[in-house]
């Protein structure tokens, strides 16, 4: 499904019930597509089941076909659908439609989200790349023509696929290298058959990519690179490759980058990072280049490193002896749970699975892979390749920790009522309360100070928000009932409903707040 | 922004289990052991059957009591179908309660004493339940109890001298199951909006033998200011037209109470599963003529409503941002499940939920 709603002029018909239409909506809620994803699920039923469900499915790829005259079809089975072995790419075959149709055979029982993705991508490759194998060599490229390469890899849902992509091809582009064609990522089928156009493959994703790649360098003799260009000395080394594939001079980009994030991280305020415990797991290609940027451009220690990618546990282990760790290979959230309790790093880079971890865990914490949720798609530019991803990590990477001259602060004033064990970073607002209160439980006098302050203060800003100006006014008292149910009003809505009542109840002259007056009030300022 | 920690776990189905090479309840042991130590304050525990385990016809029922027993007495585990094949979201709550009623209590003679007793069906905030308490104390039913109950150790008994509202309109299992156990439903529309609530109220004090005047002195004040809460929503929802994507099956109950307490204009109301004998009391209120669609062919209703160009659609998440992006104003449907809109103080908040996309396309474009 990344890949088909990646791509214009394609559309997927997948054999799929009812409730396998919620897969829409990560499209169009967590990366906002203003577009519904290409896709018509034959949404058959448990009455259908008994019946002819592969009719059902030939119906809706004719419809889809009609409807949206598509220049290609997907077809395929979803997790339910094949248990009931209709073999839509059969089927499909017999209804002879007008385009390529590309059947899709994803064992999900098997195989992971990744792998489904990097199969779609190869066998639409494989059906649409033209001519198909006629080609072994391609004309030479004349003098003064510039080289011209694909970018493989991003597609929908991707972290940062959209922003990483400008800022690859900005960096292509001032090389003197042009672009063929990108894929999946806004390609048309038409555009896959101009793929054998381009001298060599720049691989982003190799999740999605490699295989793609490797058959298209078996097929067209098309190298492909190797370096992933996530952090200042990979995008260097990146540059340093393409160059060399094309025979262009990097020095000019080289020295022309514009990366703030060595210096940065060489400044006598970035002294507090030295040795920073981190613990890093995500997809393959981003855990490796996340542990290389952590260790060798901020000096962090990795003390630990994962992922969840099992084709490409290999690039991991080999990482990990690097770094002198286990790695940890796995897709069960539990374990990676366990591996951090124990290992108690001060920072995880993660995925949003381990955005839970941690919160649980009350550990600072940075998304640098997907899986990701709604909040890794900003509306800025804030890619993770290339120099400004370099910046953007050291940012994204800093930010959740405490700044060493707070951290001093601490030391110095420990258990006061601001700066204390368990206060967190001042520049992260009101995450912090959350933490001390779960924190709560554990230890140190501190908690209860700080819980204590907060009581002695609370009517004073109760007032002064009330906006009231007369010295006369005394807030009216609760009764008990009415207290009660105040406290089940969200917090976050609390204290105005308790200023909106009390504004009331002053307004009217009543001198006891009740569950009445509470209700009065929120009907006289609802609007 | 993290929403919650998962509150379950997934016992994962592989090709192994498929081929009949492995037990899939070896898994589902494993992962039911693990949770529970993880968890210890869990006291009830439901297995959740997805779309292939349905397919393959995994006998969640069999694993559910084989560990109820493995766990006893900390933890009682249940089981029902989550399964997508059948069913929409909202039925998982169905399915849910349905799958409790077979082991509510029965009531003690003591207690019970032939009197009948009220009890509400279908999830309500905490701050809804205690609204509907109170005025069932004002109104002199006393003997009041609410399934689901706040805490799974405090489970209502269920017998014939059970008389039952439902709170949600898609209680049809559940619905079911109690009246096999002698509860009777009372026939009611569903307590949204001002004149939902009262005679949802109304089938209460009718059964109960409430004089309806002390129903008319006991509401009127709450009556009094959801109207004019209300009235000023009117403002902004009067004569606006609206259509309904099928989704949450609260379409009807929403339809009737925006059309008659708002005056909105109805083009479409879709609803994935119409319930003709629980929603009777609804579709008698309805205009006449009101386009009613049961449930879902997206595409060709995506064609009515852009044919129509409605001034608000309420559909799923999968739908509102591309419609938006073309132009149109979407309510989204599954907040109306998680806000608090029952009963007469939420009637405006519930109104509010309607009119602040609209607003909201205002202020933008100003």
């Amino acid at each position: 499904m990344r890949v088909a709603t990646a791509m214009e002029k394609v559309h997927f018909v997948l054999h799929a019930p009812q409730g396998d239409t919620y897969a829409d909506l990560l499209f169009t809620m967590i990366e906002r597509l203003p577009k519904r994803p290409p896709v018509t699920y034959t949404t058959f039923q448990a009455r259908d089941l008994g019946g002819d469900t592969a009719e059902l499915f030939k119906t809706a790829a004719r419809d889809a076909y009609e409807r949206f005259k598509p220049d290609a079809m997907l077809v395929g089975a979803s997790c339910t659908a094949e248990l009931i072995q209709d073999d839509p790419g059969g089927l499909c075959r017999a209804l002879d439609l007008p385009v390529p149709v590309v059947a899709l055979e994803l064992p999900s029982y098997q195989r992971k989200e990744n792998w489904g993705a990097s199969e779609t991508f190869y066998q639409l490759v494989r059906t649409l790349a033209k001519p198909a194998g006629s080609i072994k060599s391609r004309p030479p490229r004349l003098p003064g023509d510039r080289p011209r390469c694909n970018i493989l890899g991003p597609t929908a849902l991707g972290f940062r696929h959209r922003d990483d992509l400008r800022e690859i091809t900005g960096l292509l582009t001032q090389l003197g290298v042009d672009i063929n064609v990108v894929a999946p990522l806004g390609a048309t089928p038409d555009d896959l058959g101009r793929l054998c156009d381009a001298e060599f493959n720049v691989v982003l994703y190799p999740e999605i990519a490699s295989v793609t790649a490797q058959w298209l360098s078996r097929t067209f003799n098309q190298p492909s690179t190797k370096t992933i260009p996530l952090g200042l000395g990979a995008t260097r080394d990146f540059i340093n490759e393409v160059a060399q594939m094309s025979g262009l001079d990097p020095e000019r980009v080289l020295a022309s980058a514009d990366s703030r994030a060595p210096w940065y991280a060489r400044s006598v305020d970035s002294t507090y990072l030295t040795g920073k415990r981190v613990f890093v797991f995500g997809d393959a290609t981003h855990a490796v280049a996340a542990a290389r940027v952590a260790s060798r451009e901020l000096g962090f220690t990795v003390v630990g490193i994962g992922t969840y990618s099992r084709e490409h546990a290999r690039e991991v282990r080999e990482a990990a002896k690097l770094y002198g760790v286990e790695p940890l290979i796995t897709d069960d959230y539990l374990e990676v749970e366990a591996r951090v309790a124990e290992l108690q790093p001060e920072l995880v880079l993660g995925s949003q699975m381990e955005r839970h971890i941690a919160k649980r865990l009350a550990i600072p914490c940075a998304v640098i892979s997907a899986p990701v949720h709604v909040q890794d798609f900003p509306a800025r530019y804030s890619p993770q390749m290339g120099f400004e991803g370099a910046n953007v990590l050291f940012d994204t990477w800093v930010h959740p920790l405490m700044m060493g001259l707070e951290e001093h602060l601490i030391g110095m004033f420990r258990g006061d009522a601001e700066f204390h064990e368990n206060a967190a970073p001042s520049h992260l607002g009101n995450h912090g309360s959350s933490r001390m209160m779960n924190d709560a439980a554990g230890v140190g006098p501190t908690p209860a100070s700080v819980m204590e302050e907060n009581q002695t203060r609370a009517p004073f800003s109760a007032q002064n928000n009330d906006g009231i100006v007369s010295p006369a006014a005394v807030p009216a008292t609760w009764t008990p009932d009415a207290e009660k149910e105040l406290r089940k009003i969200p917090f976050f809505v609390r204290g105005k409903a308790r200023r909106n009542t009390e504004k009331y109840a002053l307004i009217h002259s009543v001198p006891v707040v009740t569950i009445e007056t509470l209700y009065d009030a929120k009907a006289h300022f609802s609007r | 922004m993290i929403f919650a920690e998962p509150r379950f776990a997934t016992a994962i189905i592989d090709e192994r289990d498929l081929a009949g090479l492995a037990d899939a309840n070896t898994e589902l042991d494993r992962v039911v052991t693990r949770l529970l130590d993880r968890r210890p304050e869990i006291k009830l525990l439901f297995l959740v059957g997805s779309c292939p385990s349905e397919v393959i016809k995994l006998d969640l029922s069999r694993a559910a009591s084989r560990m109820s027993a493995m766990f006893s007495p900390r933890v009682r585990v249940l089981n029902y179908s989550g399964s997508g094949i059948e069913t929409t979201f909202t039925q998982g709550e169905d399915a849910c309660l349905a799958a409790l009623v077979p082991v509510l209590p029965v009531p003690t003679e003591s207690a019970g004493n032939g009197q009948p007793y009220l009890l509400v069906v279908g999830t309500l905030a905490d701050v809804v339940e205690d609204q509907f308490s109170r005025l069932f104390q004002q109104l002199g039913i006393d003997q009041v109890r609410f399934f689901p109950p706040r805490r799974a150790d405090a489970m209502p008994p269920i017998g014939p001298n059970t008389r039952f509202l439902l709170a949600q309109p898609f209680l049809a299992d559940t619905s079911r199951a109690l009246e096999a156990r002698g509860a009777r439903r009372l026939l009611a529309p569903f307590p949204i909006g001002v004149e939902g609530t009262t005679r949802w109220l109304q089938a209460a004090t009718d059964a109960f033998g409430v004089a309806p005047a002390r129903l008319e002195e006991v509401t009127f004040s709450a009556r009094q200011r959801a109207t004019a809460a209300l009235a000023r929503q009117r403002a902004q929802l009067c004569g606006k037209r609206i259509f309904f994507f099928p989704d949450s099956q609260l379409e009807v109950p929403l339809a009737r109470f925006l059309s008659r307490e708002l005056g909105m204009e109805l083009v479409e109301v879709g609803t994935p599963y119409l319930h003709r004998q629980h929603l009777a009391e609804e579709m008698a209120l309805l205009p006449e003529g009101t386009f009613l669609s049961e449930g879902q062919h997206v595409e060709n209703q995506l064609d009515r409503c852009r044919a129509a160009r409605p001034d608000i659609v309420v559909c799923g998440l999968g739908l509102a941002n591309p419609l938006e992006a073309e132009g149109m104003t979407t309510k989204w449907a599954i907040e109306l499940v998680f806000t608090p809109i029952q009963g007469y103080d939420q009637a405006a908040d519930l109104a509010e939920l309607f009119s602040r996309p609209l607003v909201r396309r205002l202020r933008l474009a100003a």
